[in-house]
């Protein structure tokens, strides 16, 4: 299946949903967040969101910055 | 003397440190960790970015204790007010806090803020139930309709953001002070300690810095002088200095003089 992670083009070989693409993604962050197609995603939901096909994903973390 | 000390406080929540500081532009975490434990402060913002997929997998959250510091996050580079808006509910829903502070850049060279699309922006978060701290300019009319639309503070710039300017215009300062019940805080433009000082002076809640600090010859020294001068302003300022005067005025009795 083909993604747009991160504005990158990604081939995701298993997942199905959120939760098993941030599995095969190793996303180890501490506190990250995500969008599908512009809609930000409650962690509750990532197991029952489905992803297709040139779906757009967003996976966000803190980074250091100020003002 | 009043020893009593006045807490700032933001939203529900109470800073013993009326100084904030920013993440960025530190030569490593460490340095980061470091630099904030000294200036003592208890607020902490970051920005909200990308993942970079297939990279060194450390975070800053790594090396901050959440339970030491609260964390604001920042929407800092956003230029619409929807990126703005979806920045604010990521950083909430990646358990950031709903303390945000909202930035709308409106021009790249001086990053000066967008304020109509920031007071957009503001109201769509205020009703969502975030506590807004939004990023100004320091026009006395913008901070009294972001203060009417329940912003949790206001942040007028003293000078553009990382220029290290100083306090440009005090006299603005003091009419927002003057104008808005929610706390003001000084939000970019600081260089130096005696800037930090003399906007604490003016009577400001609390300021927030990160190139002053980060981008001194020796950080960790600064974050000391800042949280300092931060302090002896805030003191100076509750302890009411002397009205100015044209003329002297003698500090030592006139009688008794010997007379020759």
């Amino acid at each position: 299946m083909k993604l747009t992670i991160n504005g990158e083009n990604r081939e995701i070989l298993k997942s199905q949903n959120l939760e098993e693409l941030i599995r095969e993604l190793d996303i180890q962050a501490p506190n990250f967040a995500m969008a599908l197609n512009q809609q930000v995603v409650p962690k509750s939901k990532y197991a029952t969101t489905p992803i297709q096909d040139n779906d757009e994903v967003e996976i966000v973390h803190a980074v250091g910055g100020g003002i | 003397m009043n020893t009593k000390k006045e807490f700032m406080k933001i939203g529900d929540k109470t800073f013993k440190s009326r100084l904030i500081v920013g993440t960025g532009k530190y030569k490593s975490f460490d340095e980061t960790r470091q630099a904030i434990e000294i200036s003592g402060a208890e607020m902490v913002t970051v920005a909200v970015r990308r993942i970079e997929l297939d990279k060194n997998k450390d975070s800053i959250l790594n090396h901050l204790d959440p339970k030491k510091y609260t964390f604001l996050p920042n929407t800092a580079g956003c230029y619409t007010l929807k990126e703005a808006v979806m920045t604010c509910e990521l950083a909430r829903e990646a358990g950031l806090g709903n303390i945000v502070k909202v930035e709308v850049i409106g021009d790249e060279k001086t990053l000066f803020p967008d304020n109509e699309a920031t007071l957009e922006a503001c109201k769509l978060l205020v009703k969502d139930g975030f506590h807004v701290l939004p990023y100004c300019t320091d026009d006395v009319v913008l901070c009294k309709k972001l203060e009417d639309i329940g912003c949790a503070a206001v942040m007028p710039l003293a000078a553009p953001i990382g220029s290290g300017l100083g306090i440009r215009n005090p006299y603005n300062l003091k009419l927002i002070l003057e104008a808005v019940k929610v706390p003001v805080i000084v939000d970019a433009g600081v260089g130096s300690a005696s800037d930090a000082s003399r906007a604490m002076e003016l009577g400001v809640s609390g300021i927030l810095m990160n190139t002053a600090i980060a981008g001194a010859k020796d950080p960790l020294k600064m974050a000391q002088a800042m949280k300092m001068a931060v302090e002896c302003g805030r003191l100076s300022y509750e302890a009411g200095r002397i009205p100015k005067k044209l003329y002297a005025s003698a500090s030592s009795p006139l009688d008794g003089l010997i007379e020759l």
